[in-house]
């Protein structure tokens, strides 16, 4: 029965070894209990220290603790749309088949990730600066970041050809990748026209090695969270594909 | 010089998780034909779009003068004529001007003579000046196939057409057909794929339906 | 070269032509502009403040306008695949392509700019920065448009998707832009955002016709 997610390429190296779906459902599972343990451990850990064990900041007191779960889904918003792009990147040169299933799979749990980090910073925002919103330079970015997430997914469902939705949306996200840093430099730029004089980001503390710790752990926990997503959401994507085939080939035979 | 101009080794296409075709071979020398047939969507304009260079190939090459025209298009594009389906008119435009854009987007001189003569060969010659959105299907058709024949080079190229007498009544079928003649006969090459009538003498015929995979059971 | 010649004449002829598309961005324009002072009231002081920014935010609404046009037409006709298959490079075609555009539809709204800056109060100090900026950052309008423009060629409602992808991509230039306006006004010295407006646009030019090409040839595979 033809394979209909993709032959892998015969000289293949590890990558394309990796690209058999029931390989990959087989990795992935037996990887899957040790990335959930590391993100308990990392979230506890992280929070722990986070939460308790950490200095409190001379200004914003205890609010500052808001940073340790902003601050690291700020990053891994920008770590999911690199993944985006580099999906991107390699479905387009290599064609490697489980590229676009991963940039499928990793594009709403960015989003998700964008989210919070605006929700979390509006909600450090309130009690700093009395408004639930500021257009700081970093706020701004990351909720222009949320947007392009939305046009990514946008675009993967314009087409009903899989593939084409595919190839367009790796194109997008390559181009919103070189796009980002020229956005983040004009955002700062408009940032410092209009706010002269006060803090161009929202209550940047000097960062004591004491909170280094705790933003160190809850980024890692973050990161294995990602980790767990994206692999639970691939897992799924390859799943539905393979009904999809079936589903497909029975049509096939049924012809006359 | 027995080497053939024009070469489809080995040639497979997948569309939409499907396997259309695989294994396709053909040979051609300049002069050469080939008439592509096949049931309604067995891929007779997938096999044309891939060797136009559209659709990249899941396997096989296509080689032009011993070029693999995947890896350099350039002489191949200069050399090769695609007339598909769609007739790629702008319906602003008169056909003269139409015609007038391919020939320069082609790279073939500017030359006005050979616009008209091509417009004769399809019997248009009268309509030169008329806004395209005029023309009927028939016309339309015509005038997609004057493309090829206004910019045609002096030492012979390829043509692919895909069912390019649709539309066409059988005076506009033999003005074709002599067309297609005449640039066979200074050493051009033509591929054509067609369920209508189309006569191409001492063409080969290539049958898409051969090269599929065996359904499963 | 002679493709890209061909084909910047061509659609310069078929816009010619078509007459009234071309006019609608500038008309949408000025009609858009004129819907602000009616939405916040027309005092002077509070329309000049805000006039920079909003002239730019509406040209980059009025480019957005004629760009899914710029390659549908030629998508259905199945002009596109001619181009694609032309020993021309397709990077030029589309290089053209993007030039016609602008000519068609930035070129006229920077020159109907001065109107806007009257309507809205606009400080005399900023009109010969807004038509300089208006001049330099239109070209990247069209440029990076014309890259959506190409990505979404062919989908489903396509306009308004299109719209999503590109404003994020506009905010540079629409930061720039608005900024040296500002500058021009408060007397400050704007040749800073200008020369980041050119550097944009010089880097468009660069990089958007041959992105825009790429995808083309994804959507026709």
């Amino acid at each position: 029965m033809a394979d209909a997610i993709s032959a892998p390429n015969p000289s293949g190296g590890f990558w394309h070894r990796l690209a058999n779906p029931a390989r990959f459902q087989r990795l992935s599972a037996a990887l899957m209990p040790w990335l959930v343990a590391a993100t308990v451990g990392l979230f506890a850990a992280g929070l722990y220290y986070g939460l308790y064990a950490s200095p409190i900041d001379y200004q914003q007191k205890d609010t500052v603790r808001i940073m340790y779960v902003h601050v690291p889904a700020a990053w891994l918003a920008m770590a999911s749309y690199s993944t985006l792009a580099i999906a991107g990147f390699v479905l387009l040169v290599w064609r490697h088949p489980l590229a676009d299933v991963a940039g499928a799979a990793a594009a709403p749990i960015g989003a998700g990730f964008t989210f919070m980090a605006l929700v979390t910073g509006a909600v450090w925002g309130q009690p700093t600066w009395g408004t639930w919103w500021v257009w700081d330079a970093r706020l701004t970015s990351v909720l222009i970041l949320f947007f392009l997430f939305l046009g990514y997914i946008a675009i993967r469902n314009a087409f009903d050809e899989r593939e084409r939705a595919a190839k367009a949306a790796a194109i997008l996200a390559l181009v919103g990748a070189v796009n980002l840093p020229v956005i983040k430099f004009s955002v700062e730029w408009w940032n410092t026209l209009h706010q002269p004089a006060s803090i161009s980001r929202i209550g940047a503390p000097a960062i004591h090695p004491d909170m280094l710790r705790p933003l160190l752990l809850m980024a890692g926990a973050y990161l294995c969270l990602f980790a767990v997503l994206l692999l639970l959401r691939m897992r799924l994507e390859l799943a539905r594909r393979s009904v999809e085939a079936l589903q497909l080939a029975r049509a096939g035979a049924a012809q006359p | 010089m027995t080497a053939p101009a024009f070469v489809i080794e080995d040639l497979a296409c997948r569309r939409g998780g499907r396997v259309l075709f695989q294994g396709v071979e053909l040979e051609l020398a300049p002069g050469g034909a080939a008439l592509v047939v096949g049931r309604n969507g067995a891929g007779k304009s997938s096999l044309l779009r891939v060797v136009a260079g559209l659709i990249p190939p899941l396997a096989g090459r296509v080689l032009w003068r011993g070029v693999d025209t995947r890896r350099t298009p350039e002489s191949y594009r200069e050399a090769m004529r695609y007339v598909g389906h769609a007739d790629g008119l702008q319906t602003a435009l008169t056909v003269a001007e139409n015609l007038a854009y391919w020939a320069r987007l082609s790279g073939a001189p500017d030359d006005p003579d050979a616009l008209d003569r091509a417009l004769a060969a399809v019997g248009l010659a009268e309509l030169a000046a008329l806004p395209a959105r005029l023309l009927s299907a028939g016309q339309r058709r015509r005038l997609a196939l004057a493309r090829p024949i206004a910019s045609r080079a002096d030492d012979g190229g390829v043509w692919l057409l895909d069912e390019p007498t649709v539309a066409l009544d059988r005076p506009s079928i033999a003005l074709i057909e002599a067309a297609i003649a005449e640039f066979r006969a200074d050493g051009g090459i033509v591929l054509a794929s067609t369920n209508a009538p189309l006569t191409l003498p001492g063409a080969v015929r290539l049958d898409v339906s051969e090269f599929q995979l065996a359904t499963a059971g | 070269m002679r493709g890209f010649t061909a084909t910047l004449r061509r659609d310069l002829l078929i816009a010619r032509r078509e007459g009234g598309e071309a006019l609608l961005a500038v008309i949408f324009f000025v009609l858009g502009t004129v819907l602000f002072p009616l939405g916040v009231g027309p005092e002077a002081k509070l329309l000049a403040a805000v006039a920079a920014g909003l002239i730019w935010v509406m040209a980059l609404l009025a480019s957005l306008l004629a760009l899914d046009r710029l390659f549908q037409a030629d998508w259905r006709d199945g002009a596109l695949e001619l181009m694609a298959l032309a020993p021309e490079p397709l990077t030029l075609v589309v290089a053209a392509k993007c030039l016609a555009h602008w000519l068609v539809t930035g070129l006229p709204m920077a020159l109907a700019a001065p109107l806007m800056a009257l309507l809205l109060n606009l400080p005399a100090a900023g009109w010969p920065t807004l038509i300089a900026a208006l001049l330099l950052g239109g070209p990247a309008l069209s440029l990076i448009g014309a890259v959506c423009a190409a990505l979404i060629v062919g989908a489903r409602r396509g306009g308004v998707l299109m719209t999503l992808l590109a404003l994020p991509l506009y905010i540079p230039t629409l930061i720039f832009g608005a900024g040296a306006v500002q500058a021009a006004i408060g007397g400050y010295d704007a040749s800073g955002h200008l020369a980041l407006m050119a550097a944009t646009t010089l880097a468009s030019a660069a990089l958007c016709p041959w992105a825009a090409a790429a995808a083309l040839r994804q959507a026709m595979e």
